[in-house]
């Protein structure tokens, strides 16, 4: 049998450890980027006011090692496990956990994971992470820390759409949850919106969309014209940052689309905030 | 725009003075509470007890900090999502808070609770936690310490930035910011 590269659960909490405390402190460089143009863009004084202290707000956390937001979020953690890979120590499952209470610990990130939602009562290390793993080639792991703050999270919604309500139905729906979400998810957002797939595929989809945050334009030219064309209706709402007016309500749409049933038109928008983290390490 | 400084606890004649809209910079005590709190601070009325801290003529700020690191008052803090307390806060506001710190709209019910209190809502801005770290000279856990982040803590702040979101006659400025923006955009 031919020699497979192994990879330490110690080497792995290590490093989700160290991604929870980058995540929380160091604002994606494609956030970042969203901010600046759209703070070049603001037309309205006092929204372009709120704009510039955000940015402001992250170049602090920045130099002070603090977080850019109290809210450090739930640990959302995709683990892309290469299948010539070879865990040893331990369970990946295991070891992702014990990163989250190592970061949240060691980092002074906020314990915001309760036990049980009805019954409540705070587990104190922000332990259990929501664990994605998908297989991939070759013989290496890539994590992505992605916290997620619930102001924005509370916002999101889903909803099975027929196949005749199509386009339409799609971008009604995505305009009515940007509206809905009002002032509430600490706009300016970014909307990552799934379509297709099944109930539980299409909440994924919107995920990743958020997470995944591509740079440059979508590679279908369908979906890229659909993502500029939701930008500038959700826009067009005037909700501004904060809520109180202002052209900057999201900084950006991204869709993600799948396969799905002859019958169905899954979609789904998971609503994130001027705060949307990831950070990513390849072991 | 007008701008005021502030001091907590606040007079309810110097809040009737407020408009929907003003940007104030706030200095003083407040006392943060949010989901957990409200719900042992409503159920403790309930049956007829003290509050564990005394909150008539005070401010909450409805935010829950990360752990305060060594070297600092207190770590990154801001507002959490408003709208979450409503089921508690005209309960809050006829015992005799006075004044709430939080982000996002509320509903009609809260909106007639400030306007029979003579309460006021302000808005802080939400995802500036590094930014207003630094507005907190002092913090100390005055109830609930089981309760983690949501514990309520005693904050002397200075400067704090806020933006009065409901006056005391019961004006939304998130529904006056959306309007102006329109006008300002028809002119232009």
């Amino acid at each position: 049998m031919e020699e497979r590269r192994t990879i330490s659960c110690e080497a792995i909490a290590d490093a989700v450890a160290r991604l929870c405390i980058q995540a929380n402190t160091l604002l994606p460089s494609q956030v970042r980027g969203l901010l600046c143009e759209a703070c070049a863009r603001e037309p309205y004084a006092p929204a372009k006011e709120t704009l510039e202290l955000i940015r402001h707000n992250a170049d602090i956390a920045r130099d002070q090692g603090m977080p850019i937001c109290q809210d450090t979020g739930m640990a959302v953690v995709y683990a892309e496990v290469g299948q010539d890979a070879h865990i040893v120590g331990g369970l990946l499952e295991d070891a992702v956990n014990e990163g989250v209470r190592r970061g949240y610990t060691d980092g002074y990130l906020r314990k915001s994971v309760v036990r049980d939602p009805i019954r409540r009562g705070n587990t104190g290390d922000n332990t259990p992470a929501v664990l994605h793993v998908r297989l991939t080639a070759g013989d290496r792991i890539r994590l992505t820390v992605a916290p997620k703050g619930f102001g924005s999270e509370n916002m999101s919604r889903l909803c099975m759409l027929t196949p005749a309500q199509g386009l339409e139905g799609v971008k009604a729906f995505v305009l009515e949850t940007a509206r809905l979400a009002g002032a509430n998810p600490c706009p300016p957002m970014i909307l990552g919106v799934g379509v297709g797939g099944t109930f539980e595929r299409v909440a994924e989809l919107a995920k990743e969309a958020l997470v995944e945050l591509r740079e440059g334009p979508h590679p279908d030219p369908y979906y890229d014209a659909l993502e500029k064309e939701l930008t500038r209706q959700v826009n067009a709402l005037g909700v501004g940052p904060q809520g109180f007016g202002g052209l900057t309500t999201t900084l950006s749409v991204r869709i993600k689309a799948a396969p799905t049933h002859i019958a169905g038109l899954p979609v789904a928008v998971n609503v994130g905030c001027h705060v949307t983290r990831h950070a990513s390490a390849v072991l | 725009m007008s701008a005021y400084r502030l001091t907590a606890p606040f007079q309810k004649e110097e809040l009737a003075k407020l408009r929907a809209g003003d940007r104030v910079l706030v200095s003083g005590i407040i006392y943060t509470a949010r989901d957990a709190a409200h719900g042992r601070f409503c159920a403790a009325l309930d049956r007829g007890e003290e509050l564990p801290v005394d909150l008539r003529g005070q401010t909450i700020f409805y935010a829950g900090p990360t752990p305060t690191p060594p070297g600092r008052a207190c770590g990154a803090i801001g507002p959490t999502t408003s709208v979450r307390m409503d089921a508690y806060t005209p309960r809050m506001l006829h015992y005799g808070v006075n004044a709430m710190i939080g982000k996002g709209g509320r509903g009609e019910e809260v909106r007639r609770a400030i306007r029979e209190t003579g309460a006021v809502y302000f808005a802080a801005i939400g995802g500036c936690a590094a930014y207003m770290a630094a507005c907190v000279q002092k913090l100390d856990v005055v109830a609930y310490d089981d309760l983690g982040t949501e514990s309520v803590k005693r904050l002397e702040v200075r400067d704090l930035p806020l933006t009065v979101a409901v006056d005391s006659r019961g004006v939304d400025a998130y529904e006056q910011g959306m309007q102006a923006y329109r006008e300002a955009c028809e002119k232009a």
